[in-house]
């Protein structure tokens, strides 16, 4: 189901059905538009906007509160490393460093050849299984630095992008 | 998929092993089987009655007895309901093992729920990251849809209709006002009320708004009956709780319990205690705004009630365990922020509070602070508490006031050492590394 450019305002219209008010699908209209183009560039907005009939600059005031939505270019996968509570009294930190070794790059940084984003996240509500690692959403649980080299291949070596 | 934690002899919402995501596995453990119950001719005045006789507390936080939030809908050609399914709150993962786990008896819930109160579609509101779980929901809400139990016109002519809504990443969303203005379409800044949700909330129509765990237990407490699921639990808190347990324990998980039980029970018995060599040092017993305890926390029982007389709260029942080798101004920082993160920016104490709780946190870990800093901490967290609209600011100001309170003697010592005196065991200190020289910069003093 994921969505192209070709396929968004289709898709979009398709959500909309869903809601008894047009502004209700502005998430769902955000989250295709992301999945389509990878991230909201003014080019995604613009195909939003179309499909939504709210202006680019409304979808962008929305998609600018939320975390997930990436109002900059981003890597092809995203590395979401937990560092809140639970996850920090089980070893987060250490993981945040192995990360940043393995990949060569700082928190918020993509490595050069624009393959992976690494962030740190707040809860992502696996505090039981900690410290948990998702992988473009997918999570990874109790995970330690020595999964983090074999992490980091695997996302590289992941055919599609992310969410297909 | 994670490991579950096994079924326990009390358990009734998670009465089982394993997980019992397909339809078939649902139906042949007697699922189902209440919704057409409630197909057959049940009444509001009758759902709110068993739900008042269970004494179900709604289990995302704030505890509000269910039965009479249903009671409270108001009149209308088109009424919705709403799942919070935005599990945020740090220390508290219980519904997404429902989600992944149960995600049917969600489903009969919201049917039971929709059908009785006659709503003209359910919303689930889950959380963006949640991407998973969202995909296991719509895979049963299929399976409900090929049975007809979804978008299927009952003998009254009712279809009743289901609708997964994606957010996108922000804690504040979890809370109703702000995740009503995020379904309608908004930044997900909350409101003042009123109007509340059951007058005026999704897309200006009365709402009924409940957590996962709320409306996933409604066909237990039908199956069950409403006086035994009570009797399992208090008197004022009726059967079970989902617990999640993390942080400094053997054997973290999500343990179904209830609330006539201890902490300690549920710490030490069902979690196997803080790992060997370790001693605990304090609980963090409802998510991570709530108040911490310390060592005392294991002789009190797990219902909101006995926590709330011990200064604290039950919350979204995420208990944090900590152990010995932490330090206590480092979790007061991270909690921090989190919260400044958090914080939607729409009132000023709120915005600038917990950003000013944070940079001065920072200065007492770094052990740049002067001692006087230690009681702004707690002046700061005055001017944020009860001061904004919604609970955000009281989220970040009661735990950290209380970790200043229950462990000002570290806080002193950061301050006298000029340095973290736990900083080589503390497994928080990879994210707060100490400065190699710094001097203070400014000297505070609280007016």
């Amino acid at each position: 189901m994921s969505a192209t450019p070709e396929t968004l305002y289709d898709a979009i219209q398709e959500a909309r059905s869903q809601y008894p008010t047009r502004r209700g699908a502005v998430l769902p209209a955000l989250h295709l538009t992301q999945e389509a183009y990878g991230w909201l560039s003014p080019q995604a907005l613009e195909a939003c906007s179309d499909a939504i009939g709210y202006s680019p600059a409304y979808c962008q005031s929305v998609a600018s509160f939320y975390d997930m939505f990436f109002l900059d270019p981003v890597g092809t996968h995203v590395i979401d490393i937990c560092t809140n509570l639970a996850c920090a009294l089980r070893g987060a930190g250490e993981l945040v460093t192995a990360f940043e070794h393995e990949l060569g790059v700082g928190i918020g940084g993509t490595t050069a050849d624009g393959t992976i984003t690494l962030r740190k996240a707040e809860c992502l509500g696996g505090c039981s299984w900690a410290p948990v690692v998702a992988v473009d959403e997918r999570y990874r649980e109790h995970v330690t630095p020595a999964d983090v080299a074999k992490i980091v291949s695997d996302t590289r070596n992941a055919t599609g992008a992310r969410h297909a | 998929m994670p490991e579950w934690t096994p079924r326990l002899e009390a358990s009734v919402l998670l009465d089982f092993e394993g997980d019992l995501r397909g339809i078939d596995a649902y139906e042949a453990y007697g699922g189902y089987a209440q919704l057409r119950r409630a197909q057959a001719g049940m009444d509001v005045d009758a759902l709110v009655a068993e739900l008042g006789g269970a004494a179900l507390r709604g289990r995302g936080g704030a505890g509000f007895p269910t039965g009479r939030k249903a009671s409270f809908l108001a009149p209308g050609a088109e009424r919705y309901l709403v799942v919070n399914a935005d599990e945020s709150e740090p220390g508290s993962c219980k519904d997404r093992e429902l989600l992944l786990r149960t995600p049917h008896a969600l489903l009969e819930g919201v049917l039971i729920v929709s059908t009785v109160l006659k709503l003209t579609r359910a919303y689930i509101y889950i959380r963006g990251e949640y991407l998973t779980e969202a995909e296991v929901l719509e895979a049963a809400i299929a399976e409900a849809r090929a049975r007809g139990l979804v978008g299927s016109p009952d003998a009254d002519g009712y279809a009743p209709e289901i609708t997964v809504h994606r957010g996108a990443g922000a804690y504040i969303c979890g809370e109703e006002t702000a995740l009503l203005a995020s379904l309608n379409g908004f930044r997900g800044q909350p409101s003042a009320k009123p109007p509340f949700p059951a007058v005026s909330g999704a897309f200006e129509r009365p709402t009924l708004l409940n957590n996962v765990e709320t409306i996933a237990t409604i066909p237990a407490i039908l199956r069950k009956g409403a006086e035994t699921y009570h009797e399992l639990g208090t008197e004022q808190s009726g059967g079970t709780h989902v617990m999640s347990l993390s942080g400094h324990v053997v054997r973290p998980g999500n343990y179904e319990m209830p609330m006539s039980l201890t902490m300690g029970h549920l710490i030490e018995t069902l979690g196997g205690g803080v790992p060997e060599g370790r001693s605990l040092k304090a609980v963090i017993p409802g998510g991570a705004s709530s108040p911490i305890l310390g060592p005392e926390a294991l002789d009190i029982l797990c219902a909101p009630e006995a926590l709330a007389a011990a200064g604290t709260m039950a919350g979204s029942a995420g208990v944090m365990v900590i152990d010995d080798t932490t330090c206590i101004v480092q979790l007061a920082l991270r909690t921090a922020e989190f919260y400044a993160h958090e914080s939607c920016g729409k009132c000023t104490p709120c915005r600038e509070g917990t950003r000013w709780i944070v940079d001065t946190l920072r200065r007492i870990e770094d052990g740049i602070a002067a001692a006087a800093e230690i009681d702004l901490v707690l002046q700061i967290c005055d001017n944020v508490e009860g001061k904004c609209l919604c609970p955000l600011g009281d989220a970040c100001a009661m735990p950290v006031r209380s970790m200043v309170k229950r462990f000002r003697e570290e806080f002193e010592a950061h301050v006298e050492l000029g340095s973290c005196p736990l900083h080589d065991t503390s497994v928080l200190s990879t994210l707060y590394p100490q400065p190699r020289s710094l001097l203070p910069l400014l000297t505070v003093s609280p007016a």
